[in-house]
């Protein structure tokens, strides 16, 4: 679905004369492989290049080297840039800056109308879209009343009328309330799991990452370590050199495992560790 | 000094057809040099009442006393109210201005009136307090990193020497490593200049783990003002307003009710390990 071939992007910046005055090497030889149907989270500090490869996969950004395919599609053919577009759609951190339309309905209709869909089917886009993010009894709505988690599924919503394969979310629950976090969460886990959608999923919450099939962990615009949440979340002290930490209960987990407390290696969740502590 | 909220009362859009009451009976007191964790689901009025804490909003009754002075009062100095409670507003580092760092703190304490010298004594220790190196006085503050850049925005209100410091999340959108440093930095600047840090957030591990007290509020009301450990017992209430405990005090909870002889109010990790290590006699 996604497919990164050392992949290199610089930022480049220019004094007025348009002259080099510096360059910053933002992603460094990335490989990445994601296939159709994946709930693929990526971790990493603030500047390790995250949200730089996040824009690759939509092409807002273009590799300086290397090639970034979305299903056989190379991003940087121009003529392939509305297929791409319509395959993988992006959430950003702010919901008020996604939010166009004064009505629920449409702003998630905004997007397939723009590419002409037929009137009859936008509505069944829309209606469908909403339903699946649980924010059908909003629809004629004013997005201005809604709490943040709600706004973020109005932006999913507007994704998903598009009929995307891949929905990219960069830290989507950045500025939500724990319920907002948990409602966003539980939406693209059930889009993932009931669409097939495959999601790609950045954050800083490491308790919303325990669910993904695989984990990215980013630094310094490399791919550091890949593995499935149990891999990576085992790598207490290597995490946190990258700035990074695991959930509260991984973290007690593993202390009483050094302190001699027969536990398995690397817990995830409070329920886990229950089940454990019965047996 | 002292900030009293005595019965507050606010409305949004008075008067009209949408008017919705924001703010139900508030009252509140803050002393000197308290870490208060102030959290609410999105809507349930925290910002309102931040606002009201240095009069950028004007409530439609009650008063706000800063040190037994009703701040309402004609004669009073609101200019010295906005200096002494300074407010640190989201992602911060959105209202960096200046082409330099230096610049951009120089800003705040000349336009009160103070000296260059004053001003640049006022800069200068902020950034010290900030942990920021003086290396960088003279980049842009676009050449920062996120975390850095944030570090010159709370730098910035410093300056004005703030006796209550109120930040609206200000660990939004950092990673773990950067949280930590900018909440041991709040803390660190509560202990030694004694002011009051007002912390608004989400994040219910962090409060937990800095403040000594912590104020819910939801639709407006204050429903919890109480120490953390007092406040995270009510799993039940918190979670219908939105909100959570921090998971190991989930943890915690769940193993005393499994009827290990665990202390189910435990606020971080550490306690959390402490606590299970004791009950195993390990």
């Amino acid at each position: 679905m996604v497919n990164f071939d050392k992949v290199t992007f610089e930022y480049i910046r220019r004094d007025e004369e348009g002259n080099v005055e510096s360059i910053n090497k933002a992603l460094d030889e990335i490989d990445l492989d994601v296939k159709k149907g994946d709930f693929i989270a990526i971790l990493g500090a603030n500047g390790s290049g995250k949200s730089t490869l996040a824009r690759h996969i939509n092409a807002l950004l273009t590799p300086t080297e290397g090639t970034v395919f979305i299903e056989e599609m190379d991003t940087k053919e121009e003529e392939n840039l509305l297929k791409i577009r319509q395959k993988t759609g992006m959430v950003f951190q702010n919901p008020d800056n996604q939010i166009i339309a004064g009505i629920v309905e449409e702003d998630v209709g905004f997007g397939p109308e723009n590419i002409g869909v037929p009137t009859k089917e936008i509505w069944e886009r829309v209606a469908f879209a909403l339903e699946k993010v649980g924010m059908t009894a909003y629809r004629e709505k004013s997005p201005n009343n809604l709490s943040g988690g709600q706004k973020q599924r109005v932006a999913i919503a507007g994704i998903l009328a598009m009929k995307p394969e891949c929905i990219v979310l960069d830290e989507p629950t950045a500025m939500l309330d724990p319920k907002g976090r948990r409602e966003v969460i539980e939406t693209v886990t059930e889009l993932n799991k009931k669409e097939g959608i495959t999601i790609i999923l950045i954050t800083h919450y490491m308790t919303e990452v325990v669910g993904a099939d695989k984990v990215y962990v980013m630094s310094d615009g490399n791919v550091k370590m890949t593995g499935t949440p149990r891999e990576i979340f085992k790598e207490v002290e290597l995490l946190k050199e990258y700035k990074l930490d695991v959930p509260q209960v991984t973290e007690i987990a593993y202390r009483l495992r050094k302190e001699g407390v027969p536990l398995p290696e690397c817990i995830l969740t409070v329920d886990e560790f229950m089940q454990c502590v019965r047996s | 000094m002292s900030l009293i909220l005595d019965k507050i009362n606010y409305f949004y859009s008075k008067g009209t057809a949408f008017e919705s009451k924001a703010l139900k009976n508030i009252s509140l007191s803050i002393p000197d040099g308290e870490f208060i964790g102030l959290i609410g689901h999105t809507g349930s009025g925290k910002s309102t009442l931040i606002q009201h804490m240095n009069g950028l909003i004007k409530a439609d009754s009650g008063n706000v006393y800063y040190n037994g002075q009703d701040i309402y009062d004609k004669d009073f100095k609101m200019t010295e109210l906005r200096r002494k409670v300074g407010l640190v507003f989201q992602y911060p580092e959105h209202q960096l201005f200046e082409s330099t760092v230096i610049k951009d703190l120089l800003f705040g304490p000349k336009n009160i009136g103070l000296s260059q010298l004053e001003a640049e004594v006022a800069a200068y220790g902020a950034i010290k307090a900030v942990g920021l190196s003086e290396d960088l006085i003279d980049a842009s503050p676009f050449e920062l990193s996120g975390g850095q850049k944030r570090r010159v925005a709370i730098a910035g209100v410093l300056a004005m020497s703030p006796e209550i410091l109120i930040l609206d999340e200000p660990t939004a959108g950092l990673d773990p490593a950067g949280r930590t440093e900018i909440l041991s930095l709040l803390k660190s600047i509560k202990d030694e200049k004694g002011i009051t840090v007002i912390l608004v957030s989400h994040s219910m591990e962090d409060v937990a783990e800095f403040a000594e007290r912590i104020i819910v509020i939801d639709d407006g009301e204050i429903k919890f003002d109480d120490e953390p450990r007092e406040v995270f017992k009510h799993a039940a209430e918190l979670r219908k307003m939105g909100l959570e405990i921090p998971q190991c005090t989930e943890l915690m909870g769940r193993l005393a009710d499994a009827g290990f002889d665990v202390d189910r109010s435990c606020l971080t990790t550490e306690e959390a390990v402490t606590s299970i290590l004791k009950c195993l006699n390990l």
